[in-house]
């Protein structure tokens, strides 16, 4: 065996700045269960809907088998802007604006090595997806979390925002809908956010992938969309989880033409271009994936409905998640902590979820569940999470 | 269509509870609704969709078009009726194009099957042909594949 140690030393200081995902540990408990009942999985329980998979089995027969532009099949860049266009109201960025990358995870790494100097801040409402920290480190800048609150539907205040805001903030990320608290930003919230980056003159990376998932009678809002916005604003989008395409990995950046080009110089190096077969199966998703959209999406929101009247009549509050697909109830009656409930449960109940503080420390005090399962998996989880507070907590 | 018959169309072995906190309704509200849409008869009955491939059993299926010379004042229904109301005729449509009933049949046999056909049901007055497809095997029945090997193939926790 090698001297761990030693070549962690070598490292880079970068890479050891940041502490690995704390979502690991459950994963390897759980592998040794057979009977685990997952509510910790943040990805569709759907297969891609069959239409966008056999246009990439033709795409294959047909030869589709090359490289692309650096940004992307132009069918499919155009195909987003009218998506955008149409879903958003997003005027002003054209095909030449948009980046497909391999997944949003990409577009997010890339944006912020762009955009982040050696010490520049970017302000980052908690919780939040598990990158957007890490990502920030890694490209030289320092993140500079931000909480949100219950009593506030998990939205990310301009006050708070304000009371981070020094004179090296470059740049804020907003997340909403919201992975892991289901909040959504309506428009009068998001435009007094789009008052304060126009204030303190911010760039905006926006992370949308939730945009096409949000319940009830308030839709999605893009930051992008909002007057004068698009400018300042990195819009990140992806198909995986409207459209069930997680493996595929593919996503976008729309932005100003002299982000996009930083963008595409860094994607041009390292990426080279998306792959080809599922640029393909994406064309397919935006061109005749709307009814299969349409179909997860109401059977996520009966499912949102079930586990949130579940949750409140277990004695453990949520609040009810407004879009993406999780619930984020409130432990902290219970007096254990985050993590330790996740693992308690996990180990005697075989129900596995995420502890809310891998999503920062505001989480401390809640969990996430996942309702991309389905109706029969989540009454069985339910009851053991009933089970469990009745043989381990009261 | 309402939510709930969306949802007990899917499956109608959900629970009441279960369907109270999707429709955001009280269970005794939810209970009240079904019975009525029973009363109704817009809810006719509820099915089990059975694999009979796996139970091993020889039953058959039968798909017959069936032409008929239609009546005066009553058209096509008389004569359906006195198709239909035989025990052995599973399902019964009125189509368009080159016949005028679709008959699905099931019995024990092919023998079975098909001297049902040629001693009842071709025999009837006004039936003036019948064309007999045996089905040789279900792929998908009501939008259920059978024998499907999609798994969930999702890791157990991701971010």
């Amino acid at each position: 065996m090698s001297d761990m140690k030693k070549w962690e030393d070598r490292l880079s200081p970068a890479v050891n700045s940041i502490a690995p995902s704390g979502i690991r540990k459950f994963f390897d408990i759980a592998a040794t269960m057979d009977d685990v009942i997952s509510l910790g999985v943040g990805e569709p329980d759907f297969v891609t809907p069959w239409t966008i998979r056999e246009s990439c089995v033709y795409g294959l027969e047909q030869g589709y088998t090359s490289y692309t532009s650096n940004k992307g099949l132009l069918e499919l860049r155009e195909e987003i802007i009218r998506h955008h266009a149409e879903v958003d109201g997003l005027v002003g960025p054209t095909a030449d604006d948009v980046l497909v990358t391999v997944g949003v995870s990409e577009a997010l790494d890339i944006a912020m090595r762009s955009i982040l100097g050696p010490g520049d801040e970017i302000l980052i409402p908690e919780p939040c997806y598990v990158s957007y920290g890490a990502c920030a480190a890694l490209a030289g800048g320092v993140p500079v979390a931000v909480p949100s609150r219950i009593e506030n539907e998990f939205r990310v205040t301009v006050e708070d925002l304000e009371a981070h805001v020094t004179d090296k903030t470059k740049a804020l990320l907003i997340g909403y809908p919201n992975n892991p608290t289901g909040a959504i930003m309506p428009r009068a919230e998001l435009q007094k956010i789009a008052d304060f980056a126009e204030r303190h003159d911010l760039i905006v990376i926006s992370d949308e992938i939730y945009g096409d998932l949000t319940y009830g009678s308030e839709p999605h809002v893009s930051f992008a969309a909002l007057p004068g916005m698009a400018e300042r604003t990195i819009l990140l989008n992806g198909f995986s989880k409207a459209y069930a395409m997680t493996g595929w990995r593919i996503g976008y950046a729309i932005a100003n033409p002299a982000i996009i080009a930083a963008m595409t110089k860094i994607h041009q190096y390292t990426i080279l271009c998306a792959p080809i077969t599922a640029q393909v199966a994406a064309v397919e998703a935006l061109r005749r994936g709307e009814k299969y959209r349409l179909k997860m999406l109401a059977e996520y929101d009966r499912r949102r409905k079930f586990i949130y009247d579940g949750f409140n009549k277990l004695g453990l509050p949520a609040f009810e998640p407004k879009g993406a697909f999780y619930i984020f109830p409130d432990i902290s009656s219970t007096g254990l902590s985050s993590n330790d409930f996740a693992e308690k449960l996990l180990t005697s109940e075989h129900v596995a979820l995420v502890p809310g503080t891998a999503f920062g420390s505001c989480g401390e005090g809640y969990i996430r569940c996942s309702y991309a399962t389905s109706l029969d998996q989540i009454a069985e989880a339910l009851n053991r999470i009933e089970n469990f507070l009745k043989n381990h907590v009261r | 269509m309402t939510e709930l018959l969306e949802l007990l169309e899917t499956d109608a072995r959900r629970p009441v509870s279960e369907l109270a906190s999707i429709l955001k309704r009280s269970e005794y509200e939810v209970e009240k609704e079904i019975a009525q849409l029973e009363r109704d008869q817009v809810i006719l009955g509820y099915n089990t969709i059975i694999d009979r491939e796996k139970l091993g059993g020889d039953g058959v299926t039968a798909i017959i078009e069936v032409n008929l010379t239609p009546e005066r004042e009553v058209g096509f229904d008389a004569i359906s009726e006195r198709i239909y109301r035989f025990e052995e005729v599973r399902t019964v449509y009125l189509m368009s194009g080159s016949f005028d009933l679709l008959v699905i049949i099931e019995g024990s046999s092919l023998k079975d099957v098909s001297n049902f056909i040629a001693t009842r049901l071709a025999t009837i007055d006004g039936v003036t042909g019948t064309r007999t497809h045996f089905m040789l095997k279900t792929y998908k029945k009501d939008h259920i594949i059978l024998g499907n090997k999609e798994k969930d193939r999702r890791l157990v926790v991701t971010p």
